[in-house]
């Protein structure tokens, strides 16, 4: 490590609300985003409805596996998993799977404020120990990057939707409870968001 | 039907194929190998490994909301360590997801830890509503494979096809000595 990089605890915190705006806010090609469980969950609800949004309301750890495979089945189009610090180390192994399979429209999204949140705030080992950028980074994915500031966000984001990836981006965020709390009707949720990716309609739309 | 004797591992590819069932991902297992194999040689089907089962869900999951329809394949051990992902995602969420469970832990089993967790697999299916059919008979592959597949899709939910030993001749040991 060069002496003038930070070490990924000396970065700057920014807030998970504002970054969750911003991140929904750049997406104009009817991108697919796959929400984690907890608080980062309740943030993507909170940034506005979208009918390519998917909300997961348990199973922690498959937002990226289950964002691999909408983008499998539609390679025209980004697909952005978002996740938090605590799920994607509970499913480490679902960052080789994705490298191996180089799959070019996956972008990765982590919100990484070092604790179980939702639980209590309890510390994950990405608040002392793990790099979670060199984690992706280890498990060969190349374009992995920490977001130093907002600015830096929106311009790798903006480069994840341009790029071929797999695209990994994470940042540092805050421990601010979301605004609003999820729906939670999962047949609902899946149903408006696979008429929001064109696989079903309105069967009277006929 | 194939004058020649179709082997199961043919048989459930075939199904497969004939159900536009295109992704495929998979945990490594001995007895499964064969069609592993024989889906690997087959570039309808888009295979590969997965690091854990419940990674191997998701994906599927994601593809059939994408509109591909997948299979997971597992050992009896691995499904052990699904009851979340199927109770939270599967279930609810109501999706059409298709298991291949190769069954150890019974008929001959060596290993205690299998046996013990071979005894856990059809309770927890029950327990949670879900089709599950154990495939013993060769004559019978190809009928349960392509039923439960149409049931699954038309139904929307998941379903269990399980490989028994009187099947696929399972995974034995011989015993030495005492």
């Amino acid at each position: 490590m060069a002496a003038s990089e930070k070490t990924h605890n000396q970065r700057k915190v920014m807030s998970r609300a504002d970054l969750t705006g911003r991140l929904v806010s750049r997406l104009r090609n009817e991108e697919a985003v796959v929400g984690g469980i907890g608080w980062t969950n309740f943030e993507l609800w909170g940034a506005g409805a979208r009918p390519q949004n998917f909300y997961m309301l348990g199973s922690m750890g498959l937002a990226f596996p289950i964002a691999l495979g909408v983008a499998i089945a539609q390679p025209k189009r980004k697909v952005i998993g978002l996740e938090g610090d605590g799920s994607l180390l509970m499913q480490v192994g679902a960052l080789g799977t994705i490298a191996s399979r180089n799959q070019k429209n996956l972008v990765m999204v982590v919100w990484d404020n070092g604790a179980y949140q939702i639980t209590g705030g309890q510390p994950s080992t990405s608040a002392t120990v793990v790099d979670l950028v060199g984690l992706a980074r280890a498990s060969g994915i190349e374009k992995a990057y920490w977001a130093d500031d907002e600015d830096e966000f929106e311009a790798l984001f903006e480069r994840a939707l341009a790029e071929d990836g797999p695209f990994f981006i994470a940042a540092k965020i805050d421990a601010s409870r979301p605004a609003q709390t999820t729906h939670r009707d999962p047949v609902h949720i899946r149903e408006r968001f696979m008429r929001g990716l064109g696989v079903r309609k309105d069967p009277h739309a006929a | 039907m194939n004058s020649v004797q179709r082997a199961w591992h043919e048989i459930v590819r075939d199904v497969l194929k004939e159900n536009e069932v295109r992704l495929v991902t998979y945990v490594p297992d001995n007895v499964l190998n064969p069609l592993i194999k024989a889906l690997h040689a087959d570039p309808f089907f888009t295979t590969f490994c997965c690091t854990r089962e419940e990674e191997a869900v998701g994906i599927a999951t994601g593809a059939w909301m994408g509109g591909m329809l997948g299979v997971v394949l597992m050992q009896t051990s691995g499904f052990a360590t699904l009851p979340n992902v199927l109770a939270s995602l599967a279930v609810p969420y109501q999706i059409p997801l298709l298991m291949i469970i190769s069954e150890r832990g019974t008929l001959g089993e060596f290993n205690l830890g299998q046996a013990m967790v071979c005894r856990t697999m059809r309770p927890a299916l029950d327990s949670m509503g879900i089709e599950n059919h154990t495939l013993r008979r060769l004559d019978e592959v190809e009928f349960i494979v392509d039923r439960t597949i149409n049931q699954a899709v038309s139904t929307q939910a998941p379903a269990a096809l399980i490989l028994n030993a009187l099947l696929t001749g399972g995974k034995v040991e011989k015993r030495k000595g005492n």
